[in-house]
């Protein structure tokens, strides 16, 4: 499927989906989205990229496996749920806010990070499952 | 009191990464921490003998009452120095007796990890984390057992004990869940105050059952027993330590404690003086026909743990108060004699008894504590074992019923055990010393130190029983529930029965020894009767459950997605027909549903076409796109419905299956009819059964009122607790946070299975060729 027009459609595709992604995840305390969703959206922006360029193309934009998405965003999760433990003695993921919001962003909190967490790990797993399968085909 | 029960952990954590430096001369420090634990325990004697309870609580799951708390009172106190006070001596004999090991640092870590798991089993105050830390010790002794994984008969043998011990932790749990439903609480000191409620509730009976299969399986008791001789077959150390001392006392620490809860009862006593009974004459006669010296100690310690769930079971003050002598004696006793079987096993290379002879001219010290260890197994004044014997004695003679029986069961164990005690003591060092054995070399301080230690306090002790009396034994009888204050520790208690019975068993004991000396041939005679044991009846029972689990696994696990499809499918029609067809409640309501608009009636007939594509058409490739067809219907009935969170979801899921699909299509042969017409008919019959079953099943959900406590909580407190708005989010990352993370867990474990499966195949069959 190496046709010219979505080739060049998805250089710019990519990043407009991923910071569309990366919108959504933040976007989910207050509206719809959330980040499975939104890193179900990140993988489905790389899958069209490997589709337009060939898989080693997809990669060499990477730099690094995707699977190491997935021990990262688990343990950003992990401590996100940790923090209150050990800083505030507080029982495991009890939830944590800045007392004022961010600028464009809102609301900070643990949860956010460990809303993070669970972006990383989708695109990890989806993008790991995904370029496994095809390299083998 | 937490940093001294996870200092041990922290310890084994330590030497994981700095474990070589602990491979060589340093490795004896490493007692400095059982010593300093030791020191630590002993600081509390004074405030505990004047009858303080020291308790500290530590949250951990309060939502499920689940804490970190610990208890600090007689029976903890005593158990706590058992465990530090031996650990001190054993990691300092270890240091001696592996010297040069390969894997010293591992071998340290799990006795330290042991220990940790031990002193947390007797300092829990509440039953979960009890629970935990009983498995805990379940799976270092697993370790331990297994040291020598080279040797495929050391590995067998922690299994067999990782299986008995862990199927006891499995009931463990099962009571301890049942004990908090009755009472409503996990705190041990809670259950105290409402013995009356657990006594009179319906379920008094199975949880019993419950504590006493899981002491039963730790402390070996008959028919569980088999897998303590098979645990000697780990480095001696071990077998002092935990298959001695300490962890087979866990079931005895578990009754003890259990006692002033449950107690007291017709069903708790009898079966705790039955079971008893026969593990210590069962198991002291075992012990008689033995010829390695490790075989004979595990059958008589076996023999004494019979002991003290008797003791346990007569449940008199003066029993209570000859379980707690009793525990306080084999310890000392036992564990010497472990130590110098160990130190004789190193220097000569046998345990066969019937080869060892006149040692002591070689090792004195050595000698001496066998001796004194025996005398003290023997319960011959003035040794502490006298003082156990007689308040044995005293509290078998009290016995309310079969009082004949009971005295003779225990004057028999008793006689056995003596006999038991001298050829392990006594019998390696009298005599001509064979010419075999003429150059062996004497052991260094390191080792004998230990086992004379112990063996003179076994003295020192029965001489001066005060030393132990205010300190140890009262606090336990009154950690049991009862009041011994007037009770006074003393060698001499005048003529009476029990000193009668006393010098029965000395003399018959001694005569004995002198007659019966272990023999190869009696070895056989026993061996004969094996296929009748407990333990070959276990391994039949297995044998034949993996025979039915392999058949079992064959029907079901055949490897063909469809049959497993087939299979979960008539399954859920079955059992959800029945329940349904048998109390049919489907009603429509008609003024409750909304109107049905035109969009909905387009995407209705788009999603059937699909439906009706992917099962005619003959092209995967198309089938794969009718499939997204169907899921692209699906999520625009959720956007119709109000449920954009689900639609964005269910859509990018869609889209990726679609794109896995045609990847997999790739792989696969060019589409074939595999299945017949009969299949297919059975198929369609069995989807369009599953496809009504559910959609009842959705309209009697309708039909239901349904309780929205729930769903009005997290609507309510979204923003209150959670500080967001939409709902759906804040349930996944912070309501039930903690189930997300355990879900994406295993997302990442299965994307690690598909890396691996598709991976490393090239590789395997690299290994094959």
């Amino acid at each position: 499927m190496k046709t010219l027009i979505l080739r060049t459609a998805s250089d710019y595709l990519l990043p407009l989906l991923l910071v569309f992604s990366v919108f959504i995840l933040l976007r989910g305390h207050y509206l719809p989205g959330g980040g499975f969703v939104g890193g179900l959206i990140a993988a489905i922006a790389f899958v069209l990229h490997a589709f337009a360029n060939g898989l080693d193309n997809t990669k060499g934009l990477l730099r690094f496996h995707p699977g190491f998405l997935m021990p990262v965003g688990l343990g950003l999760a992990f401590l996100s749920g940790l923090a209150p433990v050990i800083g505030l003695d507080d029982p495991f993921m009890t939830g944590l806010w800045f007392p004022e919001p961010f600028p464009v962003i809102g609301n900070v909190g643990s949860a956010l990070f460990f809303d993070i967490g669970v972006y990383l790990v989708v695109i990890g797993v989806t993008l790991t499952i995904i370029f496994t399968i095809s390299e083998s085909a | 009191m937490l940093t001294a029960i996870l200092l041990g952990f922290l310890f084994a954590i330590f030497l994981v990464f700095a474990g070589k430096f602990f491979r060589g001369k340093l490795a004896v420090l490493s007692a400095l921490i059982p010593g300093g634990l030791f020191a630590y325990f002993a600081s509390f004697i004074p405030q505990i003998s004047s009858g303080e309870i020291i308790s500290k609580t530590y949250q951990w799951v309060p939502a499920f009452g689940v804490d970190l708390s610990f208890k600090l009172d007689g029976l903890s106190l005593l158990f706590s120095l058992m465990i530090t006070g031996i650990g001190f001596l054993v990691f300092a004999y270890t240091a001696s007796y592996l010297r040069g090991h390969k894997y010293l640092d591992r071998f340290y870590g799990y006795l330290s990890l042991f220990m940790a798991a031990m002193l947390g089993l007797v300092l829990s105050d509440n039953l979960i984390s009890l629970f935990v830390f009983w498995e805990l010790t379940s799976i270092s002794s697993f370790f331990l057992i297994g040291f020598n994984n080279t040797n495929p008969a050391s590995r067998k043998s922690a299994l067999t004990a990782l299986g008995i011990t862990g199927f006891g932790g499995f009931f463990l749990l099962a009571g301890a869940l049942l004990l908090g439903s009755i009472t409503g609480t996990y705190s041990i000191s809670e259950m105290l105050s409402m013995k009356e409620a657990i006594a009179g509730s319906e379920y008094y009976i199975l949880a019993v059952i419950f504590i006493f299969v899981a002491a039963f399986t730790k402390s070996a008791q008959f028919p569980f027993h088999f897998w303590l001789p098979g645990a000697m077959k780990a480095p001696t150390p071990v077998s002092t330590y935990l298959h001695s001392a300490t962890m087979v006392k866990a079931g005895i620490y578990l009754l003890m404690r259990f006692t002033p809860v449950l107690g007291d009862s017709e069903f708790w006593n009898t079966t705790l003086i039955i079971v008893g009974g026969i593990t210590m004459v069962y198991s002291a006669i075992h012990a008689l026909f033995r010829t390695d010296l490790k075989g004979v100690l595990a059958y008589s310690t076996i023999s004494a743990l019979g002991i003290l769930v008797f003791l346990i079971g007569l449940g008199t003050k003066s029993a209570f108060l000859a379980a707690a002598v009793f525990i306080i004696v084999h310890a000392l006793y036992k564990a010497t004699l472990f130590l110098v079987t160990g130190i004789i096993d190193h220097q000569t290379g046998t345990r066969d008894v019937t080869k060892l002879s006149g040692l002591r001219k070689i090792m004195m010290p050595v000698a001496i504590a066998g001796i004194l260890a025996a005398i003290s197994s023997a319960g011959i004044p003035p040794s502490v074992g006298f003082l156990g014997k007689e308040l044995t004695y005293e509290a078998s003679t009290h016995a309310e019923t079969f009082t004949i029986i009971i005295v003779i069961a225990i004057v028999l164990t008793k006689i056995l055990l003596l006999w038991a005690g001298f050829v392990a003591g006594i019998k390696p060092f009298v005599g001509k010393l064979p010419e075999a054995h003429k150059d062996v070399k004497a052991p260094d301080f390191l080792m004998w130190a230990p086992a004379i230690i112990l063996a003179v306090l076994g003295i020192v002790f029965g001489i001066f029983p005060m030393l132990i009396e205010s300190a140890l034994v009262k606090p336990v009888v009154s950690s049991l529930g009862a009041d011994a204050s007037e009770y006074h520790l003393a060698l001499w208690h005048g003529f009476n029965t029990v000193l009668l019975l006393s010098a029965i068993t000395i003399a018959v004991g001694v005569l004995l020894y002198f007659f019966l000396k272990p023999s190869a041939k009696l070895e056989t005679r026993i061996g004969k009767f094996e296929f009748i044991s407990p333990k070959s009846i276990m391994e039949k029972g297995t044998h034949y459950f993996s025979v039915f689990s392999a058949f079992w696994t064959n029907v079901f696990q055949n490897g063909y997605l469809r049959n497993y499809v087939t299979t979960i499918v008539l399954f859920l029609v079955v059992l959800v027909g029945y329940v349904m067809f048998g109390n049919p409640r489907v009603m429509i309501d008609h003024t409750q549903l909304s109107k049905v608009t035109a969009y909905e009636l387009a995407v209705v007939i788009i999603l059937i076409a699909g439906v009706f594509y992917t099962v005619f058409t003959k092209s995967r490739l198309a089938a794969v796109a009718a499939m997204g067809v169907v899921g692209l219907a699906i999520c625009l009935i959720f956007v119709f419905y109000s449920a954009p969170d689900l639609a964005m979801t269910q859509f990018s899921i869609d889209t990726l299956t679609v794109i896995l699909f045609v990847l997999v299509l790739y792989r696969l042969p060019k589409y074939l009819t595999l299945s017949d017409y009969k299949m297919r008919i059975r198929d369609g019959i069995l989807s369009l059964a599953l496809g009504t079953v559910i959609c009842l099943l959705a309209l009697q959900v309708l039909a239901e009122p349904t309780n929205t406590e729930v769903g009005d909580f997290y609507a309510k407190n979204a923003y209150i607790l959670a500080h967001g708005k939409n709902v759906v989010n804040v349930i996944l990352v912070d309501f039930r946070g903690t189930d997300t993370l355990m879900e994406i867990a295993v997302l990442s474990i299965s994307a690690i299975g598909v890396f691996g499966l598709l991976k490393l195949r090239l590789k395997s069959t690299d290994r094959s060729q």
